[in-house]
């Protein structure tokens, strides 16, 4: 759980309305700028090359790093391998003595941030002066950077003027052309002067020696061209092997981080270039290793290394935009930035950070490396608790949750007392959470007075050839009965029995998401016992985390904990399973559904789930049902940005949930439809609840409440 | 692809005008001298870096017409330049991208330090993409690649675009169809 210092920060970060109006606006702007630059271009196939160079590049990194090193000593640069930050710091601070380097220049570098380079050399009496404008302006302020490519996009220019200001001597307005003028000139004056130009490199080209720099600036231009030595500091994951990979990198970039066609300047530099004196720049290349190694042997996290830092991660992700950087800590922010300062930092260092992920996967869909953020944020979960063990609450919850018949009759008994610490207010969580709910006596509504498994009993079913087994979920099962009733009834109309088996039990999300993987493994194997008993044609939920459970989880949980001789019933399963809205539409499409004639339900508008969108794909299957059927669908808005439910999240961050919610609730009322559908029950429960109190005449329905009475 | 390189080039807010022939294409870099007064004064010199284009041209004369304008290019000189003119090699049409080998410093200096840049090229430079970029040029024969899109910017500040924060401030391209040399 979240320490109180951390929490502290993330309420002083949620209640800084400049920091998430400025990060709001710009990642609405943002979603739409990155359609309109990626125009024409097939995404997938881009990324697709890009993980593949920079997934083999992770893969060689010595051979490659061997490679850069011969050709860039060829071409007459000095090439250094640096282990550990110290290192790096120990040659620039040497170099800066043997040269009489008095003053540098810096163009963006995250990997000396990552080292704390200016520290070092400023306590050697070196003056080190950031050049692009957002580092400059942050390193004015002595402050971190909030954004990896708008490092100073928390500031205002209010708050730039004053610092530029106090720098020059002289009050300035807060005009940002004639701010940016002072930069120009106060800046010029340092690239002069200085003897020394320090950059980052956005690539290393190992065929050719060749550093790639990318910038609007144009200050790694004047960095490399005007001080007679350059020093560039690059990250052995910034390697890649040809001249001509350079290429979809180059593209996907500027896309990806400005939505821009290409930057201003793109510089590729291959060994040093003569000064404008005539002599020959005194050239250095430091590729610094810092863990990024032992990262590339780690099966798991290798992943991470195919990143490019464009951080279009960041600009989707529903939290980071609530709460900026600076809650993440020092360099490297949101969700990759966990990743990477869990590594090059340490992972206790994550601790508190990964617990903002939502998992709702916005990243994940975005990253032109093909990064599996949200599993990997996982991962790393599931090494901490590994490290220091499950917390005494939560183990007390999944030992319960291990247990299914105890499970299930805490179930039943919160059912007979919510009513007697006051249901109605707040709202209500993904199952077993309810339980560390029982723990605060916190209020438990939505208990249904029958769990679904036993009104799955009373209900009559034809007798049909077919057979399909339900499974409902925790939510379905003890919340929304009715849910699993109207389930029953369509699937009856297709011409298919419906099995319950009893033996089901929470999908295991829960735990996976809290790093439990050995009771998510529990849940899973006595779910397929239970799901496989009967043959059956198909298993379906009406509940996307746990259609996902089935499909990929179990196979996963199983994979990483090494219990293979589980993995073919998993995989058996996983075939079987399908999800509410894609199965129907099959139905529907192969003529077992009819829907009534020329029915015109009026306007609707729908909320893509998180986890049917971005881990079952089902995007379209369930829009066209509720069209087929006679709706008119209105787009809201970030359909597909998550409610702020992620299960046990708005428990966890409930400051952080809230606001996400406001905001869904805000582009549904928007469309100005009277009901707004989606495919997930938890999103239901959240969504239902902030209307609820909102006071908002709009209807919230799960697709399987809708379809049912439109069958004909 | 010229029409594609002019507008990708005018969306990175680069001006871009096209010349048939090299003599009116001199007029038009004379003419944008005169609009910006150079003149021999600090802030508002010229410099030019040799290239392709002024072959044949008389150097000393274009000098006495413009006092001010000087094709030895040093950083003190280009510091204090209003105005830089290099010739580049290739454009690129999807970006509207104009790139240039500029191993050579002064073509930097020219192109980076000065307000405004001009920038000459051959329209039979163009090519489509930066892929095809990179299988033109290769690094054996080129230390630095420069590729440059539209005028220096920035939006560091609340978000608000702003041009010419390091680098010039305009970026005029001016494209020739004729241009002989040897790009
Ligand atoms: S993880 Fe992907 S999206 Fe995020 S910065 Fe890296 S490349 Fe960009």
């Amino acid at each position: 759980m979240a320490n109180t210092e951390f929490k502290q920060s993330v309420d002083k970060a949620l209640h800084n309305s400049n920091l998430s109006g400025a990060l709001g606006r710009f990642s609405e702007a943002y979603a739409t700028a990155r359609v309109k630059a990626y125009e024409g271009i097939d995404f997938e196939q881009l990324r697709e090359r890009i993980a593949a160079i920079k997934g083999y590049a992770a893969e060689h990194q010595n051979e490659l790093a061997e490679q850069f090193t011969k050709a860039a000593t060829a071409r007459g640069a000095k090439v250094f391998r640096a282990n550990s930050p110290k290192e790096v710091k120990d040659y620039i601070a040497n170099l800066c003595r043997e040269k009489g380097v008095k003053r540098i220049v810096k163009s963006k570098s995250m990997a000396s941030e990552e080292i704390h380079l200016n520290d070092h050399l400023v306590k050697q009496g070196i003056q080190v002066n950031e050049t692009d404008l957002g580092e400059w302006i942050i390193q004015l302020a002595g402050q971190t950077p909030s954004h990896m490519v708008m490092p100073a996009i928390h500031m205002t220019r209010d708050e730039v003027a004053d610092l530029f200001s106090k720098e020059i001597n002289e009050r300035l307005t807060n005009d940002i052309p004639k701010l940016v003028e002072v930069a120009r000139k106060e800046l010029r004056e340092k690239f002069l002067q200085a003897d020394m130009g320090i950059s980052g490199g956005n690539m290393a080209i190992a065929e050719t020696g060749t550093i790639a720099l990318v910038t609007n600036e144009g200050n790694a231009r004047l960095t490399t061209s005007l001080p007679k030595i350059h020093v560039a500091i690059v990250g052995l994951e910034k390697l890649v092997p040809t001249w001509a990979d350079a290429a979809p990198i180059l593209v996907a970039l500027p896309k990806s981080a400005t939505s821009q066609q290409l930057t201003s300047y793109v510089s590729l530099i291959t060994g040093p270039t003569p000064n404008d004196d005539g002599s020959m720049k005194d050239m250095h290349i430091i590729l610094m290793d810092n863990k990024r190694s032992e990262m590339a042997a780690d099966p798991i996290f290798k992943q991470a290394l195919q990143c490019i830092r464009c951080a279009s991660c960041l600009n989707v992700c529903p939290v980071y935009r609530l709460v900026g950087g600076h809650v993440f800590g020092k360099v490297y922010t949101g969700g990759i930035g966990t990743i990477l300062t869990a590594w090059f930092d340490e992972l206790k260092k994550s601790e508190d950070i990964q617990g903002l992920c939502i998992q709702c996967g916005n990243c994940k869909q975005v990253c032109p490396g093909k990064i599996d953020i949200p599993a990997l944020i996982l991962e790393i979960r599931r090494r901490l608790v590994k490290e220091q063990g499950q917390g005494v609450v939560q183990k007390a919850i999944f030992s319960v949750v291990n247990n299914r018949p105890l499970f299930h009759a805490m179930l039943r008994t919160a059912s007979k007392t919510q009513g007697l610490v006051g249901a109605k207010e707040g709202f209500i969580r993904h199952l077993p959470l309810f339980l560390s709910g029982l723990a605060d006596f916190r209020s438990l509504p939505a208990i249904a007075d029958k769990p679904f498994r036993d009104v799955f009993d009373t209900i009559k079913q034809p007798v049909l050839p077919k057979k399909v087994a339900f499974y409902a979920g925790c939510l379905i099962d003890f919340a929304y009965p009715g849910m699993g009733e109207k389930l029953v009834s369509i699937m009856n109309k297709a011409g298919y029995n419906v099995t319950f088996p009893k033996g089901q039990t929470c999908c295991g999300a829960p735990a996976r998401y809290n790093g439990a993987y050995e009771v998510a493994a529990g849940n899973a194997t006595d779910n397929i016992k239970a799901l496989l008993e009967e043959d059956v044609d198909y298993v379906i939920s009406a509940c996307p985390t746990c259609t996902g459970a089935l499909k990929h989880e179990f196979i996963d949980v199983y994979e990483s904990l090494g219990k293979r001789d589980m993995l073919p019933k998993a995989r058996r399963l996983a075939t079987k399973t399908m999800d509410f809205s894609s199965f129907v539409k099959q139905l529907v499409d192969e003529g077992k559904l009819t829907f009534k004639e020329g029915q015109s339900l009026g306007r609707i508008t729908y909320h893509d789930s998180c986890h049917l969108k971005r881990t079952l794909h089902a995007e379209k299957e369930p829009r066209e049902l509720l069209t087929q059927a006679g709706y008119q669908i209105d787009e809201m808005f970030e359909c597909d940005m998550c409610c702020g439910m992620g299960g046990s999240y708005s428990l966890k961050f409930p400051e952080i949930s809230k606001p996400i919610l406001t905001r869904k609730l805000s582009n549904i009322k928007a469309t100005g439809a009277p009901m707004v559908a989606m495919d997930c029950p938890g999103c239901v429960m959240q969504i239902k609840g902030g209307l609820d109190k909102d006071g908002a005449k709009i209807t919230v329905k799960h697709t399987v409440e809708l379809i049912d009475d439109l069958l004909s | 692809m010229f029409d594609l390189f002019k507008a990708r080039a005018e969306a990175v807010s680069a001006e871009v005008h096209r010349f048939a022939a090299k003599g009116e294409a001199m007029e038009f870099i004379k003419e944008t001298f005169r609009k910006e007064a150079i003149a021999d004064a600090p802030q508002s010199y010229a410099v030019w870096t040799d290239c392709p284009f002024l072959v044949g041209e008389d150097k000393d004369a274009l000098a006495k017409e413009f006092p001010g304008l000087a094709f030895d290019v040093t950083r003190d000189r280009s510091e204090q330049a209003k105005i830089g003119v290099t010739q580049m090699h290739w454009g690129l049409a999807n970006t509207g991208s104009v790139c240039q080998n500029s191993s050579d410093p002064k073509e930097r200096l020219a192109s980076m330090l000065p307000i405004i840049h001009v920038a000459i090229i051959g329209t039979g430079q163009i090519l489509p993409d930066l892929p095809a970029l990179l299988e033109t040029v290769h690094p054996k024969d080129c230390a630095y690649l420069a590729i440059i899109s539209g005028p220096s910017r920035t939006a560091d500040i609340e978000r608000v675009l702003t041009i010419g924060v390091h680098g010039p401030k305009r970026l005029i391209v001016v494209c020739v169809d004729d241009l002989g040399g040897n790009n």
